[in-house]
């Protein structure tokens, strides 16, 4: 298995630049999400990785070595298609075995991997039945069992839950991530989907309009965005921005949002007269009646186990993520208390967030956790 | 737009039954969503709506109109697949005005002038007006195509999954965006999928299928909070609503076989010791998957939980669904 170090990756096609100087490295076992909204270039990096695309730029290190002008059949990658491309007048046993044949594996050794591989994935049963009757879910596992077969240093993977019903695609990530637990095969996963990659991921690479925006494990992109585009991107709903013009010095503690003094965490650089925003999550509010700092309910939905109740406040719509008991009603007038560990300032300007005291941080979250 | 009454309709394929005696009345206004897996019969009640197919029993009314027998043109609905299918050769107005110039319609130049650039700004697409439709991504194509039945008037708007091929973030855009067309628009609207978070968040009513049968009827919180079966009470809810055997835990009703646990059912800190076996962070909730007796059960807990795996919590049921051996539900005190 293998580590993969991208660095300063850049992709042109013709005047458009499709990857820009990324870098990112991809640690030995790790599961490896590329995230993003459609044409941020995550493909397009995946496909460099693979050997599909040949990059303008910058280096692809596959176990120190750089591969990033080899063809693709040189780098022992296995790539997994969104759209699970099977020979359909083969059998199971015939579709997973190909590779291994066409590389001049003995027939005795090609069926030992073969059912060593079929008992990984749990297809056993179905190993001398025709592709053509299986339920998409088996498809997508004889798919993935071609791949595991080659027993590559690597595997690249394009959205392949992508074309899944909801439910099946829940049980199928599952069952991927499961796979990759038990194989601990370096993989790399092309997604849009915030949620998914949050599920599965070890790390993650948020990525817009060609450039790497973020690159850190779940929690840290999600508690910590470095920018506001992805405190925008990641979560459902949103991370709710309030915007404000202020002065700060360094070390300052508190900011002021319509006459409200709000605590933050301790600023370690200041700014002047500038335009800024106050990041917080939906479910870092609590709703109250006592607080300073107002909204206006305009809307509430209904989810089940929660609620997101939407408010307009003096800075901006705001919306809640509050337990489904909580009455809130179109109309009324609640408190807004904010947890303020998990608070983020950006700068309205540049979309860069402030950086913050985080041992001061993790010592409110602690402080939190025990009272 | 117009009040459509189902009645003891059924359709099959050969040997299949895909729609079973279904009877359904969606009132004027209403936004209804039929929820179910594959293959339990959401398209295919759509299509015998839009007339595409024709039913083997049962009664199909619109505005009061028996239109069992009428063409697909004369039960004036507006039907958006999950797959677009847009003129390639003309431009994005141009396929936004077609229907507005068929013979049945043919709306004056203003008015389809008016319509086209206000759907064109609700859709996110009015840059785009000029662009040849094959020039447009994915999304913006399925949006055009969304379009196309909007700037209509129909009867009813019929919509099978018309969201499932979007992006993740463009989905939670246009969710928000319907409902609120709908609302704006007084529309009736018919919607299938598969997605739960659709049906929730958008639904006046939610119609719940299994294997062509419609299995409930009801606003989405009726459905969630007092589901019928077992199968409905695992439409709705993230994580998954847990069922572990009644036995596990005293206080049962007679004859319940199985108890249903959602998160909110769960009380950590006092009554059975479970072991934790996974924290899941999911950022907005995180997810602790426990395992009691040897039976998995997943609920929420706080994002800065001290609780790692290995640890041991305690958990009792509050209020919990109770069903029987078939996977009907038991009302307790009923």
């Amino acid at each position: 298995m293998a580590e993969i170090v991208i660095r300063n990756l850049r992709k042109e096609f013709g005047a458009f630049v499709a990857v820009q100087e990324s870098s990112f490295t991809v640690a030995d076992g790790e599961f490896f999400m590329l995230l993003g909204p459609s044409g941020c270039g995550k493909t397009t990096t995946l496909r460099m990785i693979a050997g599909l695309e040949l990059p303008t730029s910058g280096q692809i290190l596959l176990d120190g070595k750089d591969v990033a002008q080899m063809r693709a059949s040189a780098r022992d990658i296995a790539f997994v298609f969104q759209m699970f491309a099977l020979y359909p007048h083969m059998n199971v046993r015939r579709n997973i075995s190909y590779p291994l044949v066409s590389q001049g594996m003995g027939r005795r050794d090609v069926r030992r991997k073969v059912d060593e591989v079929a008992g990984i994935l749990g297809i056993e049963s179905i190993l001398d039945r025709p592709v053509g009757g299986l339920s998409s879910g088996d498809r997508q596992r004889v798919a993935l069992g071609r791949a595991i077969v080659r027993e590559p240093k690597a595997f690249l993977m394009d959205e392949p839950l992508g074309a899944l019903d909801a439910e099946f695609r829940e049980r199928m990530a599952e069952e991927l991530r499961a796979l990759h637990d038990r194989m601990g095969a370096t993989t790399v996963y092309v997604t849009h989907d915030q949620l998914e990659a949050m599920q599965m991921g070890d790390k993650i690479v948020v990525m817009n309009h060609g450039v790497v925006e973020q690159w850190g494990t779940p929690q840290e992109i999600y508690d910590r965005p470095a920018t506001m585009f992805v405190a925008n991107f990641i979560g459902s709903p949103p991370m709710n921005f309030l915007r404000f013009e202020a002065t700060l010095e360094p070390g300052a503690t508190s900011v002021r949002l319509s006459g409200v003094d709000i605590p933050i965490p301790r600023l370690e650089t200041g700014v002047s007269g500038r335009e800024l925003v106050l990041g917080v999550r939906p479910e870092h509010v609590s709703l109250g009646s006592d607080g300073a700092y107002r909204g206006e309910v305009i809307a509430t939905e209904y989810l089940g186990t929660t609620q997101i109740v939407t408010l307009k406040t003096p800075n901006g719509t705001l919306r809640v993520r509050a337990p489904s008991g909580q009455p809130a009603r179109v109309g009324e007038t609640m408190s807004l208390d904010f947890n303020t560990a998990t608070l983020s300032i950006f700068d309205a300007g540049s979309g860069q967030a402030m950086k913050v005291d985080r041992a001061a941080v993790r010592a409110a979250m602690k402080e939190r956790s025990h009272g | 737009m117009a009040e459509v009454v189902l009645s003891g309709l059924t359709k099959r394929f050969g040997a299949t039954t895909a729609v079973s005696d279904i009877s359904m009345t969606i009132p004027d206004g209403a936004f209804v969503v039929l929820l179910g897996p594959t293959g339990a019969g959401k398209t295919t009640t759509l299509r015998l709506i839009a007339g595409l197919e024709t039913p083997d029993k049962g009664n199909i009314s619109i505005g009061g109109q028996d239109v069992v027998s009428a063409s697909p043109a004369q039960r004036n609905v507006a039907m958006v697949f999950q797959q677009y299918s847009l003129y390639p050769h003309l431009t994005v107005r141009e396929n936004l005005a077609f229907p507005l110039k068929s013979p049945l319609i043919n709306a004056p130049e203003d008015e389809i002038e008016r319509r086209i650039g206000e759907v064109a700004k609700v859709l996110q697409i009015a840059h785009k007006l000029d662009n040849k439709a094959t020039a447009l991504s994915g999304g913006e194509m399925q949006r055009v195509s969304i379009g196309r039945a909007l700037v209509r008037k129909p009867h009813i708007y019929l919509m099978d999954e018309p969201l499932s091929s979007l992006d993740a973030k463009l989905r939670a855009d246009l969710r928000v965006e319907l409902k609120r067309i709908q609302a704006d628009l007084g529309a009736t609207l018919l919607y299938v999928t598969h997605d739960q978070i659709e049906a929730m968040t958008m639904a006046t009513h939610i119609g719940v299928l299994d294997k062509g049968k419609l299995v409930q009827f009801g606003s989405p919180r009726e459905i969630y909070e007092n589901p019928s079966s077992i199968y409905v009470a695992t439409r709705l809810g993230q994580p998954r609503i847990n069922t572990l055997p009644a036995s596990l835990f005293s206080n049962a009703p007679a004859g319940a076989e199985l108890i249903g646990l959602r998160p909110e059912h769960i009380r950590q800190g006092e009554g059975r010791d479970a072991t934790v076996t996974r924290v899941e962070h999911l950022g907005d909730q995180t997810r602790l998957h426990l395992s009691l007796d040897g039976h998995p059960l997943v609920t929420l807990t706080d994002a800065h939980t001290p609780l790692a795996t290995g640890d041991t919590v305690a958990v009792r049921p509050e209020n919990p669904l109770y069903f029987d051996a078939d996977g009907a539900r038991i009302v307790q005190g009923a």
